[in-house]
C-alpha cells in the first residue's frame, strides 16, 4: 500500500495540546508520529480550520482527531467529514487512540474508526496502587 | 428569567460559551441568530450536538429574533442569544430593541482589513462601524471571552 493510500491523522485541539500529542506519540513510535499533523484552534477562525481540513481531506483518507466535540474543532471536524466518505472524526482523543491510529492506518476506514474508539475507551479506567 | 448573555462570536456554540459561561451562568436555552443557518438543518444538528443535556437550541433569522426578543424576555428559561457577527447583532439592536444590555464580544478572528485589538478579537472598518451604531442604540459594549476574564472597555477596542 502506498504513503498516499494510508490514512493520515489531524489532531485538531486547544492551545498546545496537539503538539503535546504529537510529540508524545513520537518518543514512543518514532517516525511512524509522521502520519499525524498537529494544528491549534489558536486564533484561527472557524472558516479557516475548515478550510484547511477541506484541503487536508482532498488529498486522501483522513482522520480527524478532535480533542472536544463541543468546541470548535470538533465542529470544524464534523462540518467537513460530513462531505465525504474519506474522512472521519474521533472526538476526545487520547494518547492510546493515537498510538494505534499509527500503527493501523492502513485499514479501511469503517474498520478503523470502531477500532480506535474502542482502545481509547478501553484505556480510561479507574487504577489504585497496591494495598 | 430574561435573557442572560448577549454574546458575538465566530463560533457560535463551542466550548467557551457551553462550559466556560454556560458553566457559570446555567442557561437552558441558546438562541443562534444568523439567517443562514437558520435555513441549515445539517448544521443545526451540528451545533445541538454541542449542547450539555436538558439545554436546547433555536435557531433563528434576524427579523424573527427581533420579533421573539420580548418572548424570550418575559421566558422563565435562562437564554443565551448569539450571533457570529458585529453586523448581525447591530441588526438585532435597530431601534433601540437592545437599549440598556450590555454585549459581550468574545470572539472574532482575523480577516481581510481587521487588525488585531485583542487576542480574540480582531476588528476592520465594518466591525467598529457596527460597535459605534451598536453605542448609538442604546448598548453597552465589552470585550470579555471567559466570565473571569477582564472585562475590556469599549473605549480600549477602538483606540
Amino acid at each position: 500500500m502506498s504513503e498516499a493510500e494510508l490514512a493520515r491523522g489531524v489532531i485538531l485541539a486547544h492551545g498546545s495540546m496537539a503538539d503535546g500529542l504529537v510529540s508524545a506519540v513520537r518518543r514512543i513510535a518514532g517516525g511512524a508520529a509522521e502520519a499525524l499533523i498537529a494544528v491549534s484552534n489558536d486564533a484561527r477562525s472557524p472558516a479557516e480550520l475548515k478550510a484547511m481540513l477541506d484541503d487536508l481531506a482532498r488529498q486522501g483518507p483522513l482522520v480527524v482527531f478532535a480533542d472536544l466535540q463541543s468546541g470548535s474543532c470538533g465542529m470544524a471536524a464534523l462540518s467537513t467529514c460530513r462531505q465525504g466518505p474519506g474522512c472521519a472524526v474521533v472526538c476526545g482523543v487520547n494518547l492510546p487512540i493515537l498510538l494505534d491510529f499509527v500503527f493501523h492506518r492502513d485499514l479501511p476506514l469503517d474498520e478503523l474508526l470502531p477500532r480506535l474508539v474502542a482502545k481509547g475507551r478501553q484505556a480510561i479506567l479507574p487504577a489504585s496502587g497496591p494495598g | 428569567m430574561p435573557i442572560v448573555l448577549y454574546r458575538v462570536d465566530e463560533r457560535l456554540i463551542h466550548g467557551q460559551v457551553v462550559l466556560g459561561w454556560g458553566g457559570r451562568l446555567h442557561p437552558d436555552r441558546y438562541v443562534l441568530v444568523c439567517d443562514d443557518i437558520a435555513d441549515s438543518v445539517w448544521e443545526q444538528d451540528l451545533y445541538r450536538l454541542a449542547l450539555e443535556p436538558g439545554q436546547e437550541a433555536e435557531f433563528v433569522t434576524v427579523a424573527a429574533a427581533r420579533d421573539r426578543l420580548g418572548e424570550w424576555r418575559d421566558d422563565p428559561r435562562r437564554t443565551i442569544v448569539l450571533t457570529r457577527d458585529l453586523g448581525t447583532m447591530r441588526e438585532l439592536a435597530r431601534g433601540g430593541l437592545l437599549e440598556g444590555e450590555e454585549i459581550n464580544v468574545g470572539g472574532i478572528h482575523h480577516g481581510l482589513d481587521r487588525e488585531q485589538v485583542l487576542p480574540y478579537v480582531h476588528l476592520g472598518t465594518a466591525e467598529r462601524r457596527a460597535l459605534e451604531e451598536l453605542v448609538s442604540e442604546g448598548v453597552t459594549v465589552t470585550a470579555r471571552d471567559l466570565p473571569d476574564a477582564h472585562r475590556v472597555s469599549l473605549e480600549r477596542l477602538l483606540h
